[in-house]
């Protein structure tokens, strides 16, 4: 396989490589990163033409001025950006040629945070422990375990006009600014006094600019503990709402360590991780609290849209959605 | 995330079964696992929930415990040492952490350095381990403002937890000492240097 690159002209706010992540090493304290928003990572790949797994950018609120230094096809799903290519609007949601040498640029972002910039045959940087995902803060993985920086030659397949063109219909995440989390009871939900569950069931958070892919800090009513010992540290997931001593939470998300110490009143439940995943600091947030049965109707329900859409991506099955 | 909840304590029998319960589950290979790893006295297991018959998987776990909640002992293993250059730049703490015990700097490091401590857990950053537990007349608490950057290799204490910081990071603890063994590299066929269950040494390796 020839290979081709980007060229980060501009690398945006925060621009990194992921995959659908480090998984396999947690027992050795080794974070799994990837995709804050893996429904889109998994659409941009989908529309490219790759493996969901295949590694996409990840771009944050000012998006990258990228060269490309290869023909291929690409896609871009996720956060509404403005995005052209040599100065012509690109389409959101749908996957577009790109020649030698065209630049490819974002503008502002219109609507949710992040947006996910898919190359036919994923960005080619090599893998460490099983996965691209970048974890920026132990500096592993993805390209030179960092964040992108101007000057970059980022490794991507060279692959010419093999690709048919697609586009998805209506599979956007629904965010304004804020957005509705189901959450099921974490396994220290009767740490806290039932004043503190129907808080957080009940009012608004704000997503505090001390946020990032590790988690976000959340400004709302303090959560009241009804007892105050330590906890021991233990093994935590993607999603848990875990609440220090002075009681505003933190939502854990795509970089969380591997374990913590801090009681957990609740998990937001996996269908609605790629919503948050499009919050951006003074963003807000409502909680619902919801059963387990209901958090695996919705991510049945969350699946079935990507999977009807792979499905009317199947080869022979273009249905006259090609791009104008 | 299912979390596997033993008995809340730190107790190297308990942790043990917690370590073996982690193991067992690993070794199933059940779909839609996608890792297992233990706490001090819990186990968390990772799933996707779309691949995974959770009601199959409790039952795999009560299974493997019923094995296991008899065991009592801790199988022998080998001790992993460390050699530790005590105090001087990469101990920056040594002086505060006699002054807290009332003792000698040479008393800190006899205590620190006589004693075989357990690995728990790994966490914080890749290779971190959690290790116990510290002779408790050398006991100190963590800095109340942690330091932005603690280099790689600096060796630490907090209470009755020793451990190694394996890059440069944020951190807490009462630096006594560095190291220049490499904790965590990704690229070696075993990437940590410990894993949950070891037993460790430090050795001192002269005083700077």
């Amino acid at each position: 396989m020839t290979l081709g690159a980007l060229h980060i002209v501009k690398p945006g706010l925060l621009t990194s490589v992921q995959d659908l992540g480090r998984y396999g090493d947690q027992a050795s304290g080794v974070p799994v990163a990837g995709p804050m928003d893996t429904f889109s990572h998994r659409l941009a790949n989908q529309l490219a033409g790759n493996d969901i797994d295949a590694a996409t950018l990840e771009i944050t609120l000012i998006g990258p001025e990228i060269v490309v230094d290869a023909d291929t096809t690409m896609a871009i799903a996720g956060g509404q950006f403005e995005a052209t290519c040599d100065d012509r609007p690109l389409p959101l949601g749908a996957s577009f040629a790109v020649s030698r040498g065209q630049r490819i640029k974002f503008g502002r972002v219109m609507e949710g945070a992040r947006a996910y910039l898919a190359v036919a045959g994923g960005i080619q940087v090599a893998p460490l422990l099983g996965s691209r995902a970048t974890h920026i803060v132990s500096r592993m993985g993805g390209f030179n375990g960092r964040a992108l920086a101007a000057g970059d030659r980022i490794p991507i397949a060279d692959a010419p006009g093999a690709r048919p063109q697609r586009k998805s219909v209506g599979l956007t995440l629904p965010t304004k600014g804020r957005a509705l989390l189901r959450v099921i009871p974490g396994p220290q939900a009767d740490w806290f006094h039932a004043d503190a569950l129907k808080a957080l069931g009940s009012v608004s958070f704000r997503i505090s600019p001390q946020s990032n892919r590790m988690g976000y800090r959340l400004q709302g009513p303090p959560l009241a503990r009804a007892r105050e010992d330590e906890l021991i540290s233990e093994p935590v997931g993607i999603g848990a709402i875990q609440v220090p001593a002075a009681g505003e939470p933190i939502l854990l998300m795509a970089d969380r360590q591997t374990a913590g110490g801090y009681p957990k009143i609740g998990y937001v439940i996996s269908a609605d991780l790629p919503v948050a995943g499009q919050l951006a600091p003074g963003d807000f947030i409502e909680f619902h609290i919801c059963t387990h049965r209901e958090a695996v109707a919705a991510l049945i329900s969350r699946e079935r849209q990507l999977l009807r859409y792979a499905d009317l991506l199947a080869p022979g099955r273009a249905d006259g959605k090609e791009v104008p | 995330m299912l979390l596997v909840e033993l008995e809340p304590v730190i107790d190297p029998v308990i942790n043990e079964r917690a370590i073996l319960l982690a193991a067992g589950i690993r070794a199933r290979n059940a779909r839609g696992v996608r890792d297992v790893a233990p706490g001090y006295s819990t186990v968390g297991i990772h799933y996707d929930p779309l691949q995974t018959d959770l009601a199959a998987l409790e039952e795999a776990v009560e299974d493997e415990f019923a094995a296991l909640s008899a065991l009592e002992s801790i199988a022998a293993r080998d001790v992993v040492e460390i050699p530790v250059i005590y105090g001087g730049p990469g101990g920056p703490d040594l002086e505060a952490v006699a002054a807290h015990a009332g003792c000698s700097t040479a008393e800190v490091i006899e205590r620190h350095s006589r004693q075989t401590y357990r690995v728990y857990m790994l966490g914080f950053v890749p290779g971190f381990a959690y290790m116990g537990r510290v002779d408790s007349a050398i006991v100190m608490p963590r800095h109340r403002v942690p330091r932005e950057r603690v280099p790689a290799g600096s060796v630490g204490i907090a209470g009755l937890q020793t451990g190694v910081y394996p890059v440069d990071s944020p951190g807490g603890w009462q630096l006594i000492g560095h190291t220049r063994k490499v904790m965590f590299d990704a690229n070696r066929p075993r990437p940590s240097l410990l894993a949950a269950g070891d037993l460790v040494r430090f050795v001192p390796a002269g005083q700077s």
